[in-house]
């Protein structure tokens, strides 16, 4: 009879961004059950949410997660927007799909870096994180910060991207692109990266459709589901064209995310040749009324989810957060089970875990 | 192998991608949300800006005429200069220094 041993992985671990706990049982070196421990960064958000005036919670939730922030306040404004039929600017929809998308390239070069160290390639982590570096340029250089942009509000944005800025933010995405195939030849053809990457962590289909995966994740494995296709903001009108892959393996997700690279490059580029001009905003008085609404968006990393419940006061009754990271948990165990311990740290990473997101 | 090789002698012969820190100090973008201050002669003590802080940051208080920002809880968001009905408030480009 073969002895099972449990090994503990993390939440403290050098491939984890966030601490999270897995806890291995292991047959020799294959895993049979992976079970996961979480609460190490609870901060008890939603609570604090319903205690705070609801334009202050638009600076809470773009708070819940450190790598794509943007997008939570935007899910947030977009929900108290619905459910106070709100209509905001044609020119607002525009500059939310540019920060957006911007802050989705950032995310992907992160984890594509992450990715890179986990299985040792270092230089190639130090590269993706140059290339990124200019993407924070550009964030830094039309918000005023870096990561945390702070831009957008009930009924639009703060601030505007001027032609001159806009020509900018064209000339460093041009920089970007041109450096990115060396770079995704090194991470997509390497003969020792794919030896990593193929048929690690597969995840099939009916699989992926029955677990609730999201976002990359779900797309590599085949599954036709992206928010971005049912046009929220300005998407309905960029020519958007979804990523999808086939394998369901640690490389198909690599490399959904490599495409989308090249997809959000696209679309930034559209919405500011598109973009037309007018306000970026609208006053909006009053307060959510008793009623309900639940916000979706396409994030990085997949479906993130809002429920928000007003009750015509200043402060909200309820707000509810579900990220792509939850829901990618359940996948994340089945992709575990079965596989060697040394492929644990690439298929953890090829989640794109955000542990802050999940815990809030 | 070639790519590599080239990538490698193309970093050899191009200068250094980090500022040499802290004799060379990053220039930071016109309108950066930096260090909050205020302009206190122009300050009228109504405390807008305490009542919306999102992380009660701020105290003010009339008597005696008192403004004060906590930097340790201020999150830079910015809320208080948009509210400040006098527009006293300022973001200063630079960030807080360690030893606020």
């Amino acid at each position: 009879m073969i002895r099972r041993n449990t090994i503990p992985f993390g939440p403290q671990h050098p491939v984890l961004p966030e601490p999270i706990q897995l806890h291995l049982v292991m047959e020799n070196e294959k895993i049979i059950q992976a079970l996961p421990a979480v609460g190490y960064v609870h901060r008890g958000l939603e609570k604090i949410a319903e205690k705070k005036d609801f334009i202050q919670d638009v600076y809470l939730a773009e708070r819940i997660c450190g790598i794509c922030s943007f997008m939570h306040s935007q899910n947030y404004c977009q929900g108290i927007e619905e459910l106070m039929k709100v209509q905001i600017p044609d020119r607002a929809k525009y500059l939310r799909v540019i920060w957006a998308e911007t802050h989705r390239i950032h995310s992907h070069l992160l984890i594509l870096g992450l990715l890179a160290d986990a299985f040792g390639f270092e230089n190639l982590f130090m590269r993706l994180w140059k290339v990124r570096e200019q993407i924070l340029n550009i964030m830094e250089k039309t918000t005023g910060a870096r990561v945390i942009l702070g831009v957008c509000a009930i009924g639009g944005v703060k601030r505007d991207i001027t032609p001159e800025l806009g020509e900018y933010v064209l000339r460093e995405l041009d920089s970007v692109e041109k450096q990115l195939p060396e770079l995704m030849d090194s991470l997509l053809k390497d003969y020792s990266v794919k030896q990593r990457l193929v048929g690690v962590g597969v995840l099939p289909k009916d699989k992926a459709h029955e677990l609730g995966a999201v976002g990359p994740v779900a797309r590599a494995s085949g599954l036709r589901m992206d928010l971005r296709e049912t046009g929220y903001a300005a998407y309905g009108d960029l020519d958007f064209k979804m990523v999808v892959g086939e394998a369901g393996d640690c490389y198909d997700r690599t490399m959904v995310r490599v495409k989308e690279l090249y997809t959000s490059l696209d679309l930034i580029r559209t919405a500011l040749k598109r973009m037309p001009q007018g306000p970026i905003s609208v006053a909006v008085k009053g307060s959510p009324p008793a009623d309900e609404v639940l916000a979706r968006i396409e994030q990085p990393r997949g479906e993130l989810n809002f429920y928000i419940r007003g009750n015509g006061t200043r402060n909200l009754e309820r707000f509810r957060v579900r990220t792509p990271t939850f829901a990618n948990l359940p996948a994340l165990l089945h992709q575990l089970t079965g596989c060697e311990l040394a492929d644990v740290p690439v298929i953890a990473i090829c989640i794109d875990p955000c542990i802050s997101c999940t815990e809030r | 192998m070639v790519n590599l090789i080239n990538s490698i002698f193309r970093k050899l012969t191009s200068p250094s991608e980090c500022l040499r820190y802290p004799f060379v100090k990053r220039e930071l973008p016109e309108g950066t949300r930096g260090r909050i201050d205020i302009e206190i002669d122009k300050c009228i003590f109504c405390g807008a800006c305490e009542k919306r802080c999102p992380a009660n940051a701020l105290k003010v208080t009339r008597d005696p005429k008192s403004w004060t920002l906590n930097p340790y809880s201020c999150i830079i968001c910015g809320y208080c200069i948009e509210v400040c009905p006098k527009k006293c408030i300022i973001a200063h480009k630079e960030h807080y220094s360690p030893n606020v």
